[in-house]
Formats: C-alpha cells, structure tokens, sequence
C-alpha cells in the first residue's frame, strides 16, 4: 500500500503544521507538554511556599506574595497540569481504544487546545501585570469580590471561565466521539476502561462546570457591575455552594482518568485480564453520580445545619464504596498473576498504595464533628495531597511510562526512571505525611505564617526537604523524556504485550491510526488476536499475528463494502487555522472583560476576531477534496 | 444513505395542533393568578402546566420521542438530576 | 448500546448527522444546568428586594403576549426544518424567516420591558432581586440574539444553494438549539413570572 504519494497521510512537517493541526494525537502532545510546563511552575510556587513555611514567622515571602503563590499553585495545578494531563491522554487514547482515527470534531478539538493555552499565558501573565489571583483557587466571597483596587481575581473570574468553556468543548467532543464512532463489534462493554473513565469524566465537566460558570460571571458582576449576588444583600454562601458543585466533581475529573490509566498498566503487567471490568466500569459511574450528591462536606463549617450534615456526611462515607471495589479489583488483577515490576508497574502500584491512604483520611474528613477541628487545618491539605499526587500524579506518570513507546518508538530510560519513582515515593511522603500530624497539632492552613512556641518548626522543616526531593526527582524525568526521544531503547509497536488496540499499531502511529479499521470481539481484543487459550486455559501465541498492523482481514461493513481504508475513500481532516485564531480572539476579550471600562474596545476587538475564526471555521470543507461545495 | 432512518414523523398538521394545544396551555397559566380561588394551589398547578409545555416542545418538536432512547436517557437524567441539586442549595439556605 | 451501525467516522463520506446531534444534546444538558444555576439564584432572591422595586413592576400580560410569540417560532423553526426534510427550499426559507422574525420580536419585547423596569428603578445593582432577574434574562436574552444569527445565517446560505444535509450547521441542530432556548424561557415565565405575581 503505498500512503506516502497520498498528501494527506504524509506526517506533516514544520510549525505551521502544527499551528493548524487538527490530528487528536498531535494536541493531545502539545496539551501535555503544555501541563508539564506548567506542572514545573507551580511546582517552583510550591517550592517558594515551602521556603516561606520552614521557620515560624518566616520572612522568604510577604503575606501579599503568600497569597499569590498559594491561590496560583492551587489553581496552576488543578485547571493548568492535572486536568490538561488528562486531557493529553484522552486526546492521544480515545479514538486508538475504539478503533477510529479521530475525534468527532477534530477542529474543535484544536480550539480547545489552543484556548486552553491562551487561558493559561493570560492567567500567568498576571503575575507581571499588577499580581496574580489571591483570593485562593477557591474564591470565597466576600473577600473575592471586595478587594476591587486591584484586577487580580478577575483574572481569575475570567481565566477559570474561559479554561472551563474549553473542558466543556472537549468534553461533549469526546463524548460523542465514544458514542458513535466505535469500530464495528465494539460495544460499549469491550471499551477499555481507560476510556470509559474518559466518558464518566466528560459527563461530570459537562454538568459540573455550567455552574461554576454561573458563580464566576455572578462574581465578575459583583466586582464590575455592582451587582449584589454575594454581597450587599446577597448572601456569601451561595458562592460556596456554586464553587463546591463544581469542585467535588472536579476532584472525580482529576482522579478517575488516573485510575483508567491504572486500570490499562496493571492487567499487562499482570500478564492477566482485569479483574471483574464491569464491576470497574459501573464503580466508575457510581463515582461520577454519586459525586454530584457531595459537594457540601467542603462546608460543614458554614453553617448548614445538622440535617445537611448529617445527609452529606453519609453519603460521603458511602462514596468510598465504589473506590473501594476498584481497589479489590485492582489487587485482584495481580493475585496470582505473572507481575512485572517495570516502571509503569512500580508507579501503578504507588498510585495503588497512597491513593488508600489519602481515601482514609478522606472518610475521616466525612465524619462531621470530626472535621470540625480538621477543616481548614493542615489535616485537608496532607488528604489532598495523598490523593491527587500520591494518587493523581502517580498515575499519570505510570502512565507516561507506560505510552512514551507509543507516542516516540522509544522506551524511557530504565536508570533514570528508577532514580525518579524512589526519589519521588521518598520526597512525596516525606514532605506531605508530616503534614497529618501538623494538621492535627492544629496548624492552619492558607497562612503565610505561623508563630514559634508551638512545635511545628521540625515537621514543617521535614516537609520542606521532602518538597525539593520531589522537585529532583522531576528533574530527572524532564531530562529523561527529553534524552530518551533519541536515545532511548527501540521500543516496537508492542513493546509492553499489551491488551488493547493502540499496541496493533506502529510506534508512533501513522497519521491515519489504523490501516484497516478492526472489527471487534473480545474485551482486550487484541490480546485475542494474539493469544487463544489451550484447554489448560493458557494463552498461546498466534503464529501469524506480530505486533504490527492489524493483519488484513477484509472485514464487511453494513453497507456491503470493504472497511478496508486505503488510501483513496480515506479522508483525513484538513489542517485549518480558524481554531486558533478563535481561540485568540477569546483571549483578547478576555483580558478586554478585565480591564474594563477601558477595556470595552479589547473586548469588542477580540469578539469580531472569534466570529471571524468562527465563521470562517463552519463554511471552510472539513476534508481538502470534499464533494459538496 | 442514512443508517438511522427517521420513523415515525409528525405531519405539519399534527405541529399545528401541539402548537394550538401550547397556546391553550398557555392562556390557562396566565388565567391562574387572576383566579383567587386557586390560589392555594397556585404553586403546583403553574409547575405542572410549565412541565407539560416543557415536555410537549421537547418530545415533539425537539423530536425526543422518535429519537436514540440514548438521547431521552440523557436528557431525563440530566434534568431530572438537576433539580434535587439546586433544591438542596434552596433548602439549606432557608430560600422557602 | 451496540454499535454495529456506527458509521466508521465523520469523513468517510458517512452521514454525521448522529454524530453532531449527540454532540448538541450534550451542549444542551450544560446549558441546562447553566439555566438552572441562574433560576436556583433567582429563586434564593426573589424577595430581597432591598427597598427597591420587586416582582409588582411585572406586566403579566404584556410578558405573555412575548412568551406566546416565542412559543410560535418553536413551530415556525419545526415546519422550516420539516420543509428542509422535504427538500423544500423556498418553505425553508420562509418558515426560517418567520422563525428569526419572531424571535426579534421576542427580544424587541424584553428590551422595552427592561427599559420600563429601569425606569421604574430596578437596575443590575439596585438589589439581589434586580441582579438575578438581569441576568437570567438577559443571559436568555442573549441565548435568543445568537438563535437568530444562526437562523439568517441557514437563510442566506439556503438561499445560496449551500444548505446541505450533510453540513455542520443544518436545520435539525439549530432547531434543536432553538427549541431549547424556548423551553428555557417556559421556565421562567412561569417561576419568575407567574409564581411571583
């Protein structure tokens, strides 16, 4: 088959190439080097923290600079590199897990993208021009919308606004791409897990998001337009609720891509399938439902009422359940499996062990009275901590361990990696476990001093060894995933003996993914195609399939032809510069919305250059030779 | 060329008539707060004469009735979850 | 939930047609609970009044009179896209022009109501009251304002002979969008409306 005369499968070369792409791989990498940008950023703000921390009464920092750094860590982490991160892998997996060669809106999905950066060089940009956000990534009111001498949480207000419109495009992209463009044979029930926590998640920014979107115009009116929705005669309290409905399932949208990516490295490493999939699969819609029915247990101290606390301290207890089943399923995947304690493996198993224990903090939380002396002390923060780092990060970098074959043709250095799984279990722990006992000795937390005499100088100093090491330990991963894209091992295009369709490819993949779309049968179908079971229930290698392209099956669509996609019937979206300059165009009304009045005209400016990008978008071709037009 | 080929469809006639039926809906909600004999049951009665447009324009005219149960799953879902949220926010900020 | 009749993907000459419309009823339940959060505030200050104007200043029969003109355009926008089905293109064309003239007219309504509201004294700021009723409308106002865009943008290009079946921005989609900023506005009229009067 001859692909390279073909303009249109050819790997494009260049930077405009990658300005106007609009292949799901290429902005799933840019989104992830974007995140590990930024994840260095507001790991230097965690630093500066630290420093500022270490001694009572410390003066590395002011409280002004204090409460910069900690609101933009926060924010930095949760919207900039976690979520992004996230969305790096969805972008790369979804359509190579279901068998298709894009994503239901291509273009869209490069706006996403490119707004998605533009937010983030405007929200850091705020640091040079007159502070950044202060008022903590949680924004209470009234201090929120009060301090308005300074623009700084309307660089929130409108920077959080637009990194949201960007989640929820992605998401209903993905969504629809999961519920209509599965390869032939592939239900809904023979979806990797990976991707299905990649539905889940979509669903849970798709309606947790429209209602932080609400609370930031309502807060962006108060601080402009004098509106009085948190203040005057409004009541503070409704601003909490807003937040919170958004950001307990944020916490899901953080976690459960993790937990996919778990889900996918322990049955290969495992050399054995994952143990009871539905049950994974429905604990991660218990998950996302039960998600939207907690939110208040971050506001117990607020004055609910002991009817409220008492409904959502239940049902808090009761989400550990789902977690919990995964767990077992987890665990159960080893038992009596053949483990490899590759890298990916070993940062699995991490994500396994401190995920647990940041879950049982968290059930401590749920218990009220007892999070009465534990809200807002150093208790929450060592909990979060466990579960998105010990959890959330772990997994991730399981995760890139596990794909850079894919995504380069090359494995990761084995040395390097070793040096950064064992300097970041040890930093990790050493810097966040102390934090259970500060918490407890009744530090608090979102100061930026503590005074001497009350014993909280040797743990904090601990923690602050601990932060550096996690910093090192980044250190040799950057220069890993930097140096390993040339030198590192040839991995081929199944390097792992993985389960699932993106090992039936070549590393990397070709523009178009798949030569031939495959038809499905099996959950984990290509481990099928590999292996059949002999009658003692071992897997036996298929002589003829290698870990190459999909063997050519001349497989029957519904329409009587061929599904083989050669070069001629396949069309592959057309590059296009529309999604980025709309993308532009929303961040220069974004900066105009912040600094009005005067920034009335930017604001009319940015909007014509977006529906400019937007018209332009819908009456452009979606593919170079379309026949109608 | 379609797969999912549109079954049954309602008529332009059949349109007209749940946009007569609409209008009448309509007239009786506005008669409501004029009539002080209903008033104790104001309440529920606007809210269910509001869910009956609201479900007549999304079942037909947004054709959810003739559409992928996927969709009406969804959607159903997606309001019919909403409303316990924002309910609890209300209670708990004493709104009633 | 089996998917032996997913069409392979967008481009290969499939109709995308399933593939969009999921997409917009997934936009939709986010504006769902958009809508909502705003009522939901709307609700929590529905009396908090601050010494200004409150639900009183309402004309009960000059808002019927709009949200009855809103309610029709759902059925002008169904006969624009049942014509379209039917190929018609002149139907279409006139049922979409009912559409967008209605839906103008809706908005010339709200706009004089809110100048008679202010001159009564309920502005943005006067109150809690004032802010949420602004903004539930205004943000409905401007959910309409941007139906009509799209509405005379399929006008112009039906009229070009460049409104296909198979494009982005078709009939159903926009109708779907339509139809739902009209079920929105069912809501308020009877919760901001008719429940506080």
């Amino acid at each position: 088959m001859v692909l390279d005369t073909n303009k249109d499968l050819a790997e494009p070369k260049g930077i405009w190439s990658w300005i106007t792409t609009v292949d799901h791989k290429r902005i799933g990498l840019m989104y992830g080097v974007t995140a590990l940008v930024a994840f260095f950023v507001a790991g230097l703000e965690a630093l500066l923290i630290r420093l500022q921390l270490t001694t009572a009464n410390g003066t590395v920092l002011s409280a002004d600079a204090y409460n910069q750094l900690f609101t933009m860590h926060g924010l930095t982490m949760l919207l900039v590199v976690v979520m992004p991160v996230g969305a790096a892998f969805m972008n790369y997996f979804i359509p190579l897990h279901i068998g298709a060669r894009d994503v239901a809106f291509p273009r869209a999905n490069a706006f996403s993208y490119w707004l998605f950066l533009f937010s983030t060089i405007m929200l850091l940009s705020s640091f040079v021009l007159g502070g950044a956000p202060d008022g903590g990534w949680f924004g209470y009111a009234p201090l929120s919308t009060q301090l308005d001498e300074f623009v700084r949480m309307d660089y929130y207000a409108i920077g959080a606004q637009l990194l949201g419109i960007a989640s929820i495009m992605a998401s209903a992209n993905f969504i629809a791409t999961v519920f209509t463009m599965r390869a032939p044979g592939m239900t809904l029930m023979r979806v990797p897990v990976f991707t299905w926590m990649a539905v889940v998640v979509s669903f849970l920014l798709i309606f947790s998001l429209p209602i932080f979107g609400v609370g930031l115009f309502q807060m962006f009116f108060d601080r402009n337009f004098g509106t009085q929705f948190f203040g005057g005669g409004g009541d503070p309290l409704l601003w909490q609720h807003l937040f919170w409905l958004f950001g307990h399932p944020e916490v899901y949208v953080l976690i459960l891509p993790a937990m996919g990516i778990v889900s996918e490295v322990f049955p290969t490493f495992s050399r054995k399938p994952l143990f009871g999939y539905p049950f994974v699969v429905f604990s991660g819609i218990a998950i996302g439902f039960m998600g939207f029915g907690v939110w208040a247990h971050h506001m117990y101290t607020a004055g609910l009422g002991p009817v409220a606390e008492a409904g959502f301290g239940i049902a808090t207890m009761m989400i550990a359940v789902p977690t919990g089943v995964k767990i077992f399923n987890w665990i159960g995947t080893m038992w009596g499996g053949k483990v490899r304690f590759e890298l990916p493996m070993m940062f699995a198993i991490g994500f396994v062990s401190l995920f647990v224990i940041g879950g049982l903090s968290g059930v401590l939380h749920s218990v009220v009275p007892s999070d009465y002396q534990q809200h807002d002390s150093y208790f929450v923060v060592a909990h979060f901590h466990y579960v998105l780092f010990g959890g959330g990060v772990f997994g991730y970098v399981a995760g890139a361990y596990y794909w850079y074959p894919k995504w380069t043709g090359r494995f990761l250095d084995e040395k390097l990696g070793r040096w950064h799984f064992w300097l970041m279990l040890l930093g990790f722990n050493l810097t966040f476990a102390p934090m259970h006992i500060l918490g407890l000795n009744g530090m608090a937390r979102r100061t930026y001093r503590y005074p001497e005499g009350l014993g909280w100088e040797f743990w904090n100093q601990v923690a602050t060894v601990g932060s550096f090491l996690i910093g090192i330990s980044f250190l040799f991963f950057a220069w890993n995933l930097i140096r390993s894209r040339k030198n590192g091992r040839v991995a081929g295009n199944d390097p792992w003996d993985g389960r699932t369709l993106e090992w039936s490819i070549p590393s990397p993949p070709p523009v178009h993914n798949f030569d031939e779309i495959p038809v499905v049968e099996h959950v984990d179908d290509f481990w099928h195609r590999k292996y059949a079971t002999d009658e003692d229930g071992r897997a036996v290698r298929m002589p003829d399939v290698t870990g190459g392209t999909l063997a050519a099956e001349t497989t029957t669509g519904d329409d009587g032809e061929a599904n083989r996609g050669s070069p001629e019937d396949m069309h592959m979206p057309s590059p296009s510069y529309y999604p980025i300059v709309a993308a532009f165009g929303v961040m220069v009304t974004g900066y105009g919305l912040i600094y009005i009045p005067v920034g009335w005209v930017a604001a009319g400016v940015g909007l014509l250059i977006t529906l400019w990008g937007f018209f332009g978008w819908s009456l452009e071709p979606v593919t170079r030779d379309a026949h109608h037009d | 060329m379609t797969q999912t080929a549109h079954r049954a469809h309602p008529t332009p006639a059949m349109y007209w008539g749940i946009a007569l039926f609409l209008a009448v809906v309509t007239a009786l909600e506005v008669a409501v707060p004029y009539i002080p004999a209903l008033d104790p049951v104001r309440v529920p009665l606007l809210l269910i004469m509001a869910v009956i447009k609201f479900g007549t324009v999304v079942a037909f005219f947004m054709h959810l009735r003739y559409d992928k149960k996927l969709y009406r799953t969804l959607f159903l879902f997606g309001v019919i979850g909403a409303i316990p949220l924002f309910l609890v926010v209300l209670l708990t900020m004493h709104a009633f | 939930m089996t998917s032996q009749t997913a069409p392979v993907e967008a481009q290969e000459h499939h109709d995308i047609r399933p593939i969009r419309k999921a997409a917009m009823w997934v936009f939709l339940g986010s504006e769902a609970m958009f809508f909502g959060s705003m009522i939901a505030t709307f609700l929590l200050y529905r009396n908090n009044t601050a010494d200004g104007p409150g639900s009183e200043i309402f004309d009960i029969p000059f808002t019927s009179a709009s949200s009855f003109v809103l309610l029709m355009s759902s059925l002008t926008m169904v006969l624009a896209h049942n014509a379209f089905e039917k190929r018609d293109g002149r139907g279409t064309r006139i049922w979409l022009a009912a559409t967008a003239l209605l839906g103008i007219t809706f908005l010339a309504g709200q706009i004089y109501e809110f100048t008679e509201f202010v001159d009564k004294g309920l502005t943005l700021s006067t109150s809690s009251f004032g802010s949420s009723f602004y903004m539930l409308t205004g943000f409905h106002g401007a959910h309409v304002a941007i139906g009509i865009v799209m509405l005379l943008a399929m006008f112009f290009l039906s009229l070009e002979g460049r409104l296909h079946e198979e494009r982005g921005l078709n009939v159903e989609l926009v109708g779907l969008y339509w139809h739902f900023v009209d079920i929105v506005w069912i809501v308020i009229f009877t919760v901001v409306y008719l429940l506080q009067a």
